[in-house]
């Protein structure tokens, strides 16, 4: 027992040390972040608005929204709980839009993640934690992968848009799943469409009780690091670059364009799929149908929220993930509906996709500076 | 209290002229492509915009066109100061443009592209074909231009697809007309015909810009002709009053061609042998009709033609970029015809393209990320499984960066911030660095400036010095002349003669690059 908290321990300055080196590298970024930033300003500052119009007051929203998220240790627990499988899904986008393509299909991948580590979780009895827990994650990373592998050979094989292929095999993964906890592997005389808890050797341990955030969280920020080891620092990340910047001087410079599509398009698959594993194994303990608000959509927007830089999805993956809880905590003490949270969300994504909105709403503010660093 | 001194009226009826352009600047990153240029163009005159590659002819007319905003000056048309903030005010003042790369939809025909923007609208929604056929019959009746308005544009020559562009811009009411290089990439018959419309044109009292750096066409067709140098302006002349050799001092400003010390090899070794080459070009049309040359070690062979006759094509066969339906193609004996580009570049060639920012450069990479393309993949850059060695290709970068003079700041700076020539020398870095067999270079000075120029040349022919077989495919005859051990004329897809430099006159080539018979 001794030994396993040292583990943890070490764990945890390995994760430290990663998030030190990961925020160097955002500082770097950061004045290409400021439009961001000045984007979730603007959502707030229209969300009072409509606060203001359906006659709520805006401060007492925010401040409930805010005290909730971070509040207390409950609330920062379950704002991290909300973040973690957006941290996947964001990677997921990100290692995909930096080859050029669009893979707006994480969530399918999420599911078949989800389930495939269920399976493994539900399928062994009595092995260790420390084969179990990672053999179940390599299952849900290999579920996603072989989603994002299908639209991937689509495209290179046959030209089909991997807009149209990942998003319409989302909804072929949303049912194909819902069938499966529906009929084969439904728990036996639940009224829930909902597996058998896995295996207590397959679960992630949580981390922050009596909150849900569990040790997936730590999965999140490693893969973090390392989709920008694997992008910076690798021949893979390269040619993917390479090819997502400018495909015909790759392709004048033998990088095949055909194969950088398919790895790009199956890591990121394989992203998200460990982020379905993750809340499987430690949030749900057990696949049930729907358990996703839409998780795989989140990350998309939290991609480009983030500034497509790895650092930048887990500040923005936490601003979701706050939005979510602190949502909750809103409707309870001040009665504002939930839609509110949601109707900042949207704004924040419809800043960000502005970006000419913005940009020249910096340039009227003063900005000037920011329009020669670029 | 100051009162503003109005001019005296004029003695004679004063016509302001259609364009004037006063102390026009435009910088971009590393260089200066406009520096203080004063333009004027009368009304109803043909007016020749005469300059090397990259002197700033383009640039200039792009501001003129609303495409670039300018640093400083003031555009004036008709005597009106404008400010053209885009296409859209330009095409307002009459003022019209036909681009190098044409803009119209393929698929289309010819009278759906020439209404397309201001397309006549039956029962609010629908295209009225009928009067859009009409009148734009009517309308190339006014201006003699003949074209068959029905067909669909891919199925017409490049000649007379122009004439569509130069339509489509009369109809949107242009009284000015910009032609940038229009006759890059017409055969010499369709070169008359353009003249002969632009010539109609004057007389229905349009003003016409040519933009061109070939002296005989300028002089053939203009009526005044200013030369630009290096983004300035060196003078403006009449046509009947100057000649081709002033024109040129003008813009070239020297002796073009410094001579080049040659070794001659001891023995002859081919290293790249093609053979009955056959190809298809985008629109699948055959564009290489059985290719067959060698080139040697210790050689550039030069290919000679006018753009558009299967260079382009050619290249891409030699390089693995395009598939090749027939005939074969020799590296040092080795069958390359179906390897893939990568395997091409490990067995020793080495590609200069065309367009450097879209085949040559990774814009968004840094200069070191760029130096290491192609060869990314092995050691000493990868190392083990996946690994890219950041120190190891740094040291490369910065190696290469003294070796061959590149300006940049660091190698950190992304390839999009340095200046035409500097990229250049990046690409040629990175190319003439990995001990190349074979080296094909496409228009390897194209849009350089005098400097780079030179040295791009002199590092040619060193390569070819050091035992490389140098392909060298360039639209300009004269480099193709100074440069070449055997120069090979390329027409309609076929190789139809090789010719030594020295025994062959320029007015030879010249016919042979028209398509004459070779004797």
């Amino acid at each position: 027992m001794q030994n396993l908290t040292e583990h943890w321990k070490a764990l945890i300055r390995t994760t430290r040390r990663l998030l030190q080196r990961l925020f160097a590298e955002l500082k770097a970024a950061l004045p290409k972040m400021l439009p961001q930033v000045i984007a979730i300003l603007l959502a707030f500052l229209v969300g009072a608005v409509v606060l203001a119009v359906t006659g709520y007051s805006p401060l007492d929203a925010y401040g409930a929204m805010l005290s909730g998220a971070f509040g207390d240790t409950f609330g920062i627990g379950q704002t991290f709980t909300q973040a973690t499988p957006i941290i996947f899904t964001a990677l997921a986008f990100l290692f995909a839009y930096k080859s050029g393509l669009f893979n707006i299909g994480a969530e399918g991948q999420f599911l078949v993640g989800a389930f495939t580590a269920a399976l493994v979780g539900i399928s062994f009895e009595g092995l260790p934690f420390f084969i179990h827990v990672p053999i179940a994650l390599i299952a849900g990373a290999m579920g996603g992968a072989l989603w994002g592998f299908i639209p991937a050979v689509l495209k290179a094989r046959l030209g089909a848009h991997e807009v149209i292929t990942t998003m319409m095999l989302s909804y072929v993964a949303l049912y194909v799943t819902g069938y499966m906890v529906n009929y084969p592997f439904k728990e036996p005389g639940s009224w829930v469409a909902q597996t058998v808890f896995i295996s207590p050797s397959a679960e992630l341990p949580r981390i922050l009780q009596p909150t849900q955030l569990s040790a997936s969280i730590f999965v999140a920020v490693l893969l973090a690091g390392l989709t920008h080891y694997i992008l910076q620092k690798t021949t893979i990340g390269y040619e993917v670059r390479a090819i997502g910047s400018n495909p015909s001087a790759a392709e004048s410079g033998g990088i095949s364009i055909k194969k950088g599509i398919v790895l790009a398009l199956t890591l990121s698959g394989a992203m998200a799929g460990l982020g379905g594993a993750g809340e499987v194994l430690g949030v749900h303990r057990r696949f049930i149908e729907g358990f996703s608000p839409g998780y795989g959509w989140d990350g998309l927007a939290v991609a480009l929220v983030g500034g497509l830089n790895p650092a930048g999805v887990l500040l923005a993956s936490v601003l979701f993930g706050a939005l979510r809880s602190g949502g909750m905590t809103m409707t309870r003490t001040t009665h504002v509906p939930l839609d509110i949270a949601t109707i900042l969300q949207a704004l924040v994504i419809l800043f960000v996709a502005a970006p000419k909105l913005v940009k020249y709403l910096m340039k009227k503010g003063g900005f000037k500076w920011w329009n020669s660093s670029t | 209290m100051t009162r503003k001194v109005k001019s005296p009226p004029p003695f004679f009826i004063h016509v302001p002229p259609a364009i004037e352009m006063r102390s026009i600047t435009k910088k971009f990153p590393g260089v200066v492509a406009n520096d203080r240029i004063d333009f004027t163009v009368e009304k109803g005159e043909i007016h020749g915009l005469l300059g090397e590659n990259g002197a700033g002819k383009t640039v200039l007319m792009n501001i003129l066109y609303g495409l670039y905003g300018l640093d400083e000056g003031q555009i004036f048309i008709d005597g009106k100061e404008a400010e053209i903030d885009g296409p859209r005010t330009a095409i307002k003042l009459g003022i019209g443009m036909v681009h190098q790369h044409f803009m119209i939809v393929p698929s289309l025909t010819v009278a759906e592209n020439i209404v397309l923007g201001n397309e006549p609208i039956m029962r609010k929604v629908l295209l009225d074909t009928n009067k859009a056929l009409k009148s734009v019959t009517e309308f190339c009746d006014r201006y003699k231009l003949e074209v068959d308005l029905k067909a669909p544009i891919h199925a017409l020559p490049v000649g007379m697809q122009q004439r569509v562009e130069i339509l489509k811009a009369l109809y949107r009411g242009a009284d000015i007309l910009i032609l940038d290089e229009p006759t890059s990439v017409l055969t010499p018959q369709e070169v008359q015909e353009l003249f002969k419309a632009i010539r109609a044109l004057k007389e229905q009292g349009k003003t016409v810009i040519f933009i061109s750096h070939k002296l005989q066409e300028v002089l053939t067709i203009c009526d005044r002709i200013t030369v630009l140098r290096r983004g300035r302006v060196v003078g403006t002349v009449k046509a009947g009053e100057t000649n081709v050799g002033e024109l040129a001092t003008m813009m070239v400003g020297r002796e073009v061609f410094s001579t080049f010390e040659k070794k001659r090899p001891e023995a002859k070794k081919t290293v790249l042998r093609v053979e009955n080459l056959e190809a298809v070009d985008d629109r699948n049309l055959p564009a290489l009709k059985g290719v067959s040359f060698e080139v040697c070690a210790f050689e550039i062979l030069g290919i000679a033609g006018v753009e558009g006759n299967g260079q382009t094509e050619l290249v891409e066969a030699l390089t693995g970029l395009r598939k090749v339906t027939s005939g074969s193609i020799l590296l040092n004996n080795i069958d390359i015809t179906r390897a893939p580009p990568h395997e091409r570049i490990q067995q020793g060639t080495s590609h200069v393209p065309e367009d450097r920012q879209k085949r040559g450069l990774i814009m968004d990479f840094s200069v070191m990320e760029n130096m290491i393309l192609g060869s990314h993949d092995r050691p000493p850059f990868a190392k083990g499984f996946v690994r890219l060695d950041i120190k190891e290709a740094s040291d490369y970068a910065n190696k290469l960066i003294e070796e061959f003079s590149i300006k940049t700041p660091s190698k950190d700076t992304p390839a999009r911030h340095l200046s035409g020539g500097t990229q250049q020398r990046v690409v040629l870095a990175r190319e003439f660095s990995r001990n190349p067999r074979l080296i094909i270079a496409c228009q390897p000075t194209r849009g350089l400036d005098v400097g780079a120029t030179e040295y791009v040349r002199s590092k040619l022919v060193d390569m070819r010095n050091e035992g490389c077989a140098v392909l060298l495919i360039s639209a300009d005859l004269d480099e193709t002349w100074a440069l070449s051990d055997r120069i090979a004329v390329m027409y309609e897809g076929r190789i139809v003669a090789v010719k030594d430099p020295e025994k062959t006159s320029e007015s030879e080539l010249g016919l042979l690059m028209a398509g004459a018979k070779p004797d």
